[in-house]
């Protein structure tokens, strides 16, 4: 019984070494989580259009077609997060530009999102389609910790890029438009 | 030349606490009077060790303050513009300084237990040395072959790469000195646990040198961790002062132990009951702390406190973490057997409630370990990615903390060897019913929720248990209020510092408990509107450019109104630091003792509307008024003359004199 915490500790420190040795051939990576599913292909999923909006839902087969013609935008949102209110000009001239945006209208078990239309209506609508997850279950294949989330997909249909946050000027300007040239 | 001299003096100190881990060891082996001449080595070269690895500390520091960027160290972590507040603080905000400090720490340590240990049998004085040597030589051998602080770079750098930004911060520039001194201070009651296994006794007076040091410890740890936490809450933003995040998870499990241990070590000085489990404590506690070392250094854990990892270095820490932890539950597996149990004692007494202490203390420390470390472990096995949040914390450790908070008010009235807990309880009749109308009237007027309610609750109880702790020992109310006087200072140091911390955690509780309650809005804001939170309303007055020595930024002004008056004005801020090329806010606090208006500025949008975040946290400054009086409860007990390392001596007179009150 005495040697019990003598075992516990070399059982703990075998595991900590295959962690380091793992972590040198890289097939073990502490960090690995937020970017998941950059290098992968897009979930398969297809969800509803928005009740009483005017735009077709969404489903992986519409973003694999409309990307093989150019990289399209993947956007997470909701009508009570604010900083989706911040980014969301960023989007309007994405739109304009004829930039692709699809968004997907974030839930969790307990948060809906009854405002979602109004928003749309007030704010403007950046979105070709626009599908709402109701279960959640979509943003869980994405990965995604909360809203907003944007995800930019390339012409093969992998995930290329990931934004956890609001898309800022400085990151469009840094990130976003450079990716959308090398991918176009 | 400078850096040279604190790179030979390292390796000197190095030679120096190799001579110290051998010499002392086989002096102590030999026996008092055979070994007399090798044993005194201990001290003095530990004292020598102390002086060599201070010279190289100081001699790291002048590097910072001079930027002296030829050193790579400098180079890549300060910048000529930076205040020189930052500049010195920055010797130990990076790995190789921080690894420095934690030597430092350390060779003082062994040097305070040559200096001041001098009424310690001679044996185990030198064991003890040569153990803290032991630690102190693998570390050492640690930063001078993987991290060596002193390293030239050529060619010089025009100037350095600066400090991480978060890190420029009067209270992360005191954090981690604290954190170590508590991390290392635990070491030295490690190497009584191993110095006591070798001698194969424990006994009361064991418990009595044990515990200063582990107190120290403790007093450090506590500051530390309360100090991050403060730096948690005002300059990451995000209105929380604990997110269990890996980091502060591996301060936190040291503490816990090290909370536990303190109070098994009563057990021990008090009964000589419980030794196995107490030096199984002391060295679970040091191996604690070191595994959080090992965890921030070596990459494995994904934090946002990491320094730059490198998994080579990683391997060389968990050897000697494999080394210390396992040869010493090594030495415990094969010497604890023997250690003769001899006071059995009834549960319902001191010592028993103690033990619940150390039950409960040992298993909220064994849930923040599997939550922390669970994640790592699952990814190994299973590949499965799972992150263990706040949730399972909170959820996890609640229930473990009611009963120690209802138990830590009842555990002090209780008397030695037997009790009866009817008459325990009784005494806290009054202290349960004002709790009790107490909860009803919060209940029924202020607020539903049950976990808040819950605990305001048991941060009463808890404070007014002390309280009346404190009352019937100086017989308050029963004997005139002069006669109570004179008995409150006639009081030992000791217990009053028990009641200011006991007290002190029921105060936490409440600031902790307020956070529960604490209402919060975020939303867009143009200048000249206005909005609530909480009590208060709040008219935002737009943003305007500001810029510090190395970093330039954006300030808004939030104007607090009342009844349409203006009161006062809240400036957060938002600072961008160009030379690392990261942001940071920096949170608008105005405290009135009892509450805190809490204000971050976010983004601002094309249309001129800023993200406001507004907190109102009632009782939010009381978790660090609480955190510091517990620190300063355990100072107090310090300063016993009692716990004094020169105590023994009085002890034997101490024991014709009946108990005192306690």
């Amino acid at each position: 019984m005495f040697a019990l915490p003598a075992l516990a500790t070399l059982a703990a420190a075998g595991g900590f070494y295959a962690m380091l040795s793992g972590m040198r051939r890289g097939s073990f990576d502490p960090r690995g989580v937020p970017s998941a599913l950059v290098g992968r292909p897009v979930p398969e999923f297809a969800l509803a259009p928005l009740p009483g909006w005017d735009k077709p839902g969404l489903s992986s087969a519409d973003i694999a077609a409309t990307a093989r013609a150019r990289p399209v935008l993947v956007n997470f949102w909701a009508s009570w997060c604010v900083p989706c209110l911040v980014e969301h000009p960023q989007f309007m001239r994405y739109a304009a530009e004829g930039i692709p945006v699809f968004g997907i209208n974030y839930h969790t078990g307990t948060q809906t999102d009854p405002g979602a239309t109004a928003w749309l209506r007030r704010h403007g609508d950046p979105f070709a389609r626009i599908g709402i997850d109701i279960t959640g279950r979509v943003a869980v294949d994405f990965g995604v910790y909360g809203v907003p989330e944007t995800y930019i997909v390339d012409r093969t249909g992998i995930i290329r890029w990931r934004m956890a946050g609001p898309i800022t000027p400085e990151i469009d300007a840094e990130q976003v438009r450079p990716l959308l040239r090398s991918l176009s | 030349m400078i850096p040279e001299l604190g790179h030979f003096a390292l390796v000197l100190a190095l030679l120096l606490a190799a001579a110290q881990s051998i010499l002392p060891l086989v002096g102590a082996a030999r026996g008092e009077t055979r070994g007399a001449l090798l044993m005194a080595t201990g001290p003095t070269t530990a004292v020598a060790h102390a002086l060599f690895v201070s010279l190289s500390f100081g001699c790291l520091m002048w590097s910072f303050a001079v930027s002296d960027f030829s050193v790579e160290n400098v180079a890549q972590n300060s910048h000529s513009l930076k205040p020189m507040l930052y500049k010195i603080t920055g010797t130990w905000g990076n790995h190789e300084g921080s690894m420095l400090l934690w030597l430092l720490i350390l060779a003082l340590s062994s040097g305070a237990v040559a200096v001041f240990g001098q009424n310690l049998p001679a044996t185990l004085k030198a064991r003890v040395l040569a153990v803290l040597g032991m630690v102190a030589t693998g570390f050492l051998l640690f930063t001078l072959v993987t991290s060596n602080p002193f390293n030239r770079v050529w060619p010089l750098p025009e100037d350095g790469q600066d400090l991480n930004p978060l890190l420029q911060d009067p209270g992360l520039a005191f954090h981690p000195p604290f954190l170590y001194l508590g991390y290392v201070g635990t070491a030295v009651a490690f190497a009584f646990a191993c110095a006591a296994l070798i001698e194969g006794r424990v006994d009361a007076a064991w418990g009595r040198w044990v515990r200063p040091w582990t107190l120290a410890a403790w007093c450090a740890l506590t500051l530390g961790i309360g100090l991050g936490s403060w730096w948690a809450y005002y300059e990451l933003g995000w209105g929380g002062f604990w997110f269990w995040d890996p980091v502060e998870n591996a301060s936190l499990m040291p503490w816990l132990l090290a909370t536990a241990l303190l109070h098994s070590a009563i057990v021990v000085e008090k009964r000589e009951a419980l030794k196995v489990w107490t030096i199984l404590l002391a060295i679970l506690t040091f191996s604690l702390s070191l595994l959080g070392t090992f965890l921030v250094r070596s990459g494995v854990l994904n934090s946002v406190h990491a320094f730059a990892n490198d998994p080579e270095r990683g391997v060389f820490i968990l050897i000697l973490l494999a080394i210390t932890v396992g040869g010493s539950l090594l030495l415990f597996a094969w010497r604890a057997p023997s250690l003769e149990p001899k006071g059995i004692f009834a549960p319902i007494s001191r010592e028993g409630s103690l033990v619940l202490n150390n039950l409960l203390l040992a298993t909220s420390c064994a849930v923040v370990f599997v939550g922390t470390l669970y994640p790592l472990f699952a990814d190994l096995a299973f590949g499965a990615r799972i992150t263990v949040g706040p949730p399972f914390f909170n959820a996890a450790v609640f229930p473990v903390f009611v009963p120690l908070m209802v138990a830590m008010a009842v555990g002090p009235l209780l008397p030695w060897k037997r009790a009866d807990l009817w008459a325990a309880l009784a005494r806290l009749r009054l202290a349960a019913a004002i709790v009790l109308v107490f909860a009803v009237l919060y209940i029924a007027a202020v607020d539903r929720r049950l976990l808040p309610a819950l605990g305001f609750a048991l941060a009463l109880w808890i404070v007014l248990a002390a309280a009346t702790d404190l009352a019937d020992r100086i017989r308050l109310g029963r004997i005139p209020f002069a006669e109570s006087l004179a008995r409150a200072r006639g009081l030992p140091r000791g217990i009053v510092g028990g009641i200011i911390a006991h007290a002190a955690v029921g105060i936490c509780l409440a600031g902790i408990a307020g956070k529960g309650i604490a209402p919060e809005r975020i939303t867009l804001m143009r200048p000249g509107e206005t909005t609530t939170v909480g009590p208060h309303t709040l008219r935002f007055d737009g943003l305007r450019d500001i810029s510090g020595p190395n970093w330039r930024g954006t300030a808004g002004t939030l104007t607090l109104l009342r009844d349409g008056r203006e009161v006062a004005t809240l400036s957060p801020q938002r600072r961008f630091y160009p030379v690392q090329r990261m942001s940071t806010t920096e949170a608008a606090i105005r405290t009135s003792g009892v509450a805190d208006l809490y204000a971050v500025i976010g983004e601002t949008s094309e249309e001129g509307q800023t993200v406001v975040r507004l907190h109102w946290n009632p009782l939010a400054p009381w978790i660090w008024v609480g955190t510091v009086l517990m620190a300063v409860g355990g100072l107090v007990s310090l300063s016993d003359r009692r716990l004094r390392v020169g105590a023994p001596a009085r002890r034997r007179r101490e024991a014709a004199v009946p108990a005192p009150a306690e």
